[in-house]
């Protein structure tokens, strides 16, 4: 018999029945080069035949079980006794909190020495020997088919889906029409962000708003070498519509030395040294503002892109694309710091329509 | 009485004696010490700066300039103020070995405190700068915790991680780890910027606010930080958490399926 087709004979209770479940099934011929040589002869382990060996897996077994439950007492035990906030110290884990502990360790305890016992009963004491289960043929039948096929023939006449035309054209066009609702949910995927990208909250004469103590910033609070963060006047963090609007206005302030600013529009936009560039990276847009005061360099942490504020944040390393965008400021007549506008270009990320 | 003086022989009667002695002159002197510092405050002060200048002429001047100005090898000092003198050499950061390599690292402090305030006097004297803050503008009373951790990821956890653990920055220069620094170095390192670390001067980062950023590191990232899920593996984030996962997790997942597929011992053949 060759190993591509699996007659009917080939299923185990045939099979058994004449050439039993051991020893070689086929030898090597002229039509199958591949001899079969069937399972190895069973080889009895030391409980199956030491009954002392057998009792001893036994006791095992039990007392794995014995371990699980003794775990899910000490589990209920320290839910009940530990007290929530109780902290100890474990080597090599450090401070933690003894309740979470004593859950975990009990609770995977009483799993595992379930896991463990069953499977140390299967490998000792349960039977081991080698049983071969041949695959069945997948087809089914003919006479099966056969009475499918008639039922399914019965069933369609008696539905009288050939005749009642009404039926059968309307079910079509339910059937048809379902899928739709679907298709229309699609519209959630816009509308087009239209002319959102390009456009932030800041705008001319709106004030400079220090984010650590939510007042505007003068000039002079900004010593050389500070890092400072501000949102646009009147951007507030309980508004709605806070995370979609600082996620375009987040600015980062910087002072340096009028003499080190290298690029000519970033001295012109700047305040006595004051510049202020957007804190979304033009790559993919993290919040940026790893910034080194002594070489002027801003380090994005997602992909290490960096910027170099003295010379118009220019890209000096890493895979941005563009500038991060400036924004012009000034001082108003009350002596704070305000933006003399939008930032020119938009902020972020590049995408399909920027230009 | 009588018991006493009739161990005035007892051969550690001279100890205990000396002992008494040593307590009450310490005791004495710590009373009345202050009391004569405070009138003469004027005087120690110019005397810190007449110390200070000594130390700084030995330890200092080589690379800082002999008046402090600065050269090729140092910045100028004029203007950096007590505390970032505080900062620098109480961390150890200062006197830095060379001035090549990417930043200098923290180190073994050589200066004792008393040495480190003569050093930060006379810088002072150089040009008005902040001062070493006080116990009561870093202490944990009145700090807000939580406002202290809202304060962190705004302004210090882009370079220093969420909880303090410090990470890498450009050209082998790194944000340190914060774990038990002293409260008052990390004020200190707000106010003034050291190396490339910017600045957050009270103007802009209110000394409430300082002293919220210092509650909250010490609240997650000090030696009585309780983490309550234990083994934090570094703090730092997914990368060590999924390379555990992915050795220890799946090594003991692939010893557990070894042990059950096993084949189990036969008895031997006879």
């Amino acid at each position: 018999m060759s190993s591509q087709d699996i007659p009917e004979e080939n299923v185990p209770a045939e099979r058994d029945a004449h050439e039993g479940a051991h020893g070689a099934v086929s030898v090597a011929d002229e039509k199958n080069p591949f001899a079969d040589p069937g399972l190895p002869p069973h080889e009895h382990r030391i409980q199956d035949i030491d009954e002392r060996a057998a009792k001893r897996s036994e006791r095992a077994v039990a007392f794995l079980f014995t371990v699980s439950m003794l775990a899910t007492v000490g589990f209920i035990a320290s839910y009940v006794t530990i007290p929530a906030d109780r902290s100890i110290f474990v080597f090599p884990i450090g401070h933690l909190s003894a309740l979470n502990f004593a859950l975990g360790l009990t609770l995977g305890t009483a799993l595992f020495t379930i896991g463990a016992g069953a499977v140390h009963w299967a490998r000792t004491l349960m039977s081991d020997v080698e049983v071969a289960d041949d695959r069945h043929p997948i087809a089914a039948p003919p006479e099966v088919r056969a009475k499918v096929h008639a039922d399914f023939k019965a069933g369609a006449t008696e539905s009288a889906i050939g005749r009642r035309k009404l039926i059968r054209n309307t079910m079509f066009g339910a059937l048809t029409l379902v899928p739709l609702s679907g298709v229309v949910l699609l519209r959630d995927l816009g509308p087009l962000p239209e002319d959102k990208l390009r456009h932030t909250l800041w705008a001319k004469g709106k004030l400079l708003v220090n984010m650590n103590t939510d007042e505007p910033l003068r000039p002079s609070d900004v010593a050389v070498g500070s890092l400072t963060f501000c949102k646009p006047e009147g951007l507030e963090e309980h508004d709605e519509d806070f995370q979609n609007e600082i996620a375009k206005a987040a600015l980062m302030i910087v002072r340096l030395q009028p003499d080190d600013i290298k690029d000519k529009q970033e001295l012109e936009w700047s305040h006595e040294g004051i510049v202020a560039y957007s804190k979304i990276c033009t790559h993919v847009g993290c919040p940026i503002s790893l910034y080194e005061q002594q070489t002027h360099h801003v380090l994005c942490p997602c992909h290490q892109s960096t910027f170099d504020l003295s010379d118009g944040a220019k890209v000096i390393f890493g895979p941005a694309g563009h500038a991060l965008p400036q924004l012009r400021i000034g001082v108003n007549d009350e002596g704070y710091l305000e933006a003399l506008g939008d930032f020119e270009e938009p902020v972020g990320p590049a995408f399909w329509e920027r230009g | 009485m009588k018991k006493l003086s009739a161990r005035r022989r007892h051969p550690l009667a001279a100890l205990v004696v000396l002992l008494l002695a040593l307590a009450c002159t310490g005791g004495l002197y710590a009373a009345f010490a202050p009391a004569s510092k405070a009138q003469a405050d004027e005087t120690a002060q110019s005397l810190a700066i007449e110390e200070g200048k000594k130390l700084y002429a030995v330890g200092c001047a080589s690379c800082h300039g002999t008046g402090g100005q600065g050269s090729s090898d140092g910045p100028s000092l004029v203007g950096v103020g007590a505390a970032a003198v505080d900062f620098q050499v109480g961390t150890g950061r200062m006197p830095a070995a060379t001035s090549q390599g990417a930043q200098v690292p923290k180190k073994k402090v050589i200066y004792t405190q008393a040495q480190i305030d003569q050093l930060a006097a006379y810088i002072a004297s150089l040009g008005a700068g902040p001062t070493v803050p006080t116990e009561a503008e870093y202490g944990p009373e009145g700090a807000d915790i939580a406002k202290g951790g809202d304060l962190f990821r705004t302004n210090c956890a882009q370079c220093h991680n969420f909880t303090g653990k410090g990470g890498a920055l450009t050209n082998g220069k790194y944000a340190p780890d914060l774990e038990d620094v002293d409260p008052k170095h990390i004020y200190e390192a707000m106010q003034t910027g050291p190396q490339n670390m910017p600045s957050f001067p009270d103007t802009t980062l209110s000394e409430q606010n300082k002293k919220d950023i210092i509650a909250y590191l010490h609240a997650v990232n000090s030696d009585e930080t309780v983490n309550p899920g234990g083994l934090e593996l570094g703090g730092l984030g997914p990368v060590s958490e999924g390379l555990f996962a992915w050795i220890f997790g799946l090594g003991a997942l692939i010893a557990v399926a070894v042990w059950v597929a096993a084949r189990t011992a036969k008895a031997k053949k006879s």
